[in-house]
């Protein structure tokens, strides 16, 4: 049971459409996802459940261009990107995607406003146009005065909140988190979604979160459940 | 202008990533650094060698210069010339005459033993028996120490290489030639050419200590000019009464230098070829390591939109930056531990020794930092391609 038609939700901002994923290893074909279709509106907060190994990471990565579908296609703000080259691809991650990951993912040798400022080097933004970008997005996280701070000297929090800032400074048509609270505690996993939750209603961020925590969860706007490949509104028994 | 403007922005910035975290891989990137200096110390050390000779060589030319040796000899050892000869070589065309004399010196040329001084063991020491005009032609001749020899007397004078080189070749010791005594008398330079690895006596009093006769081996002469060499040359050829060959001096030396040069520069090759896989194989690793402890962060930033390209680029930059770092680590060792040292070499081509100074040339060392920039290159390439072609997805989940 796919959740498009059930959820009666209109067709929005991503479109997955009869998505398989077979991952190989050795002679052994792996069936992740199949035939799954999804549509996200615009504006949403979605989470996605899951047990371990259900394939919910697996669909973040599709859905950001981070990986491609055995078969099948999607498409984000009416571009199909199952199709589009390496190059393109990565041109078109740029523009549109926001990725927040579970571990962080800064660079280490680089300060927190450097940090945020990655992504905009791929734009054609002066530098000063990119460093004040930067400490507005780490304003907004509520990070202003940590901006020379490198990650080692940050708690779990305040490194994820860079990687929020990161994600956000250039308006990306989507987020996207993968456990964006799976390494912290209860109280900065706290901050951490509120955060979330005020990017999606104040600035109307749509959004994608994968999570295992209930709680994270009932953040979002809408939650979907993903067991062997099959996506559904309730978890599976 | 923008897409490429923004290739390399993506190169710099990565770069600096790769660059910055060096320090983390300090062991693995010295281990590559180091190695590629020996590689290229060794390299332009041995090539040194040949430089050292062939320069030697060239020092000991002078373009007026002219070598007549038997027809069919390939050096001074296996030629003979009569008398006659020399008489009829000296009175050629385009020869340089001083006060009415031919500036033409035939000269004797016998092999003695001397015991070197590095290894105690004996080596073969050119003695060169030289008539007068000998100091005119040989214009770079100079008596450095002590005195020249008395003509007609068993006297000798001893080239400063050869000095450096053998033991009991000091002003004032004595060595024995053909069971007699010949004192040394002084020590002389060359302008660093070839005749600084010889003896020299007074050919007459050689010829009969050799039972010679009156026979020469070579005549050296000096040309009115360079261009006069094809006529003096087509004369002592045509000349029905000699059976002789003429050679400028540069290309004689080039000739006797011309085994021991390849032989030098083939092996300095190879053995930089082959050490050269060991570091290409050091680097291999080292930029490996590289990619693998920095898997993740290069996923991070392909999954932020970065390029495969100027990832590929940035890790072959930081691979090329430690190998020219090691180049040029190497390249200075090279010069401190090898320029100008002095050493000797069996020649070939007249099996006696041959001194020489290793001879790093500025040449030499940018070949050496090219050979480094390769062996980085080749090092690089297979992990900068891996860590461009890294499933993002799985290696943003490295540790």
């Amino acid at each position: 049971m796919n959740e498009t038609v059930e959820d009666g939700a209109v067709s929005g901002l991503v479109a997955v459409r009869g998505v398989d994923k077979v991952f190989k290893r050795g002679s052994e074909e792996i069936h992740v996802l199949g035939g799954l279709d999804l549509d996200i509106p615009e504006g949403e907060f979605l989470a996605l459940m899951g047990p371990s190994g259900s394939g919910k990471s697996t669909l973040l990565n599709l859905i950001g261009g981070l990986d491609r579908p055995s078969q099948g296609t999607i498409e984000v703000a009416d571009e199909r990107i199952d199709n589009l080259s390496n190059r393109k691809l990565a041109a078109w991650r740029a523009r549109h995607i926001g990725l927040v990951f579970q571990f962080y993912n800064l660079m280490p040798v680089l300060s927190a406003r450097r940090n945020v400022e990655l992504p905009l080097l791929l734009t054609h933004l002066s530098r000063s146009e990119r460093r004040k970008r930067a400490e507005i997005a780490l304003d907004i996280v509520g990070l202003s005065h940590r901006m020379s701070h490198f990650p080692r000297t940050l708690s779990g929090g305040e490194q994820q909140r860079v990687g929020i800032a990161r994600a956000i400074v250039t308006d990306p048509t989507l987020l996207l988190c993968d456990e964006p609270t799976g390494d912290l505690d209860r109280t900065s996993s706290g901050e951490i979604l509120d955060l979330l939750q005020a990017l999606n209603r104040e600035q109307g961020k749509t959004i994608v979160m994968v999570t295992h925590d209930m709680h994270a969860a009932e953040r979002a706007s809408r939650t979907l459940f993903l067991d062997k490949g099959r996506l559904s509104l309730e978890p599976s028994v | 202008m923008a897409g490429p403007f923004n290739w390399l922005a993506q190169i710099l910035s990565i770069a600096v990533f790769n660059l910055r975290t060096l320090p983390q891989r300090v062991g693995s990137s010295l281990t590559a650094i180091f190695g590629i200096a020996g590689v290229v110390a060794v390299m332009v050390g041995v090539l040194s060698i040949a430089q050292g000779i062939m320069r030697t060589m060239e020092r000991s030319a002078s373009p007026e210069n002219v070598v007549v040796l038997r027809s069919g000899a390939n050096s001074e050892m296996m030629s003979i010339l009569m008398g006659d000869d020399v008489r009829f070589v000296s009175e050629a065309p385009g020869v340089a005459r001083e006060d009415g004399d031919a500036l033409a010196s035939p000269e004797l040329y016998v092999i003695i033993d001397r015991v070197k001084k590095g290894s105690g063991t004996d080596a073969n020491v050119p003695l060169r028996g030289i008539t007068p005009p000998a100091l005119e032609v040989h214009k770079d001749f100079r008596i450095l120490e002590g005195r020249m020899f008395e003509w007609g007397l068993n006297e000798v004078v001893v080239g400063v290489g050869a000095r450096g080189e053998f033991e009991g070749l000091e002003v004032g010791d004595v060595i024995e030639v053909a069971r007699e005594n010949w004192p040394v008398v002084g020590v002389f330079d060359a302008n660093g050419g070839i005749a600084e690895a010889e003896i020299w006596v007074d050919a007459a009093v050689l010829q009969p200590a050799y039972q010679r006769g009156n026979s020469f081996q070579s005549v050296y002469a000096r040309l009115e000019s360079p261009d006069a060499f094809q006529a003096f040359k087509d004369a002592l050829t045509s000349d029905p009464r000699l059976n002789v060959k003429a050679m400028r001096e540069a290309d004689y030396y080039a000739e006797q230098s011309g085994t021991l040069y390849t032989l030098i520069t083939t092996l300095g090759t190879l053995i930089a070829v082959i050490m050269g896989l060991g570091a290409v194989f050091g680097a291999l690793n080292t930029m490996y390591t590289a990619v693998a402890s920095r898997a993740r962060e290069i996923a991070t930033l392909r999954a932020l939109g970065f390029h495969s390209g100027p990832v590929v680029v940035s890790v072959l930059l930081e691979s090329v930056l430690l190998a020219l770092l090691g180049g040029v680590i190497g390249a200075l060792l090279a010069w401190w531990a090898f320029d100008g040292f002095s050493a000797a070499t069996l020649n070939w081509s007249s099996f006696s020794q041959l001194t020489f100074a290793f001879d790093v040339s500025f040449a030499l060392l940018v070949n050496g930092i090219v050979f480094a920039l390769i062996i980085g290159l080749v090092g690089g390439l297979f992990p900068a391609l891996r860590a461009a072609r890294m499933p993002i997805a799985n290696a943003l989940r490295e540790q």
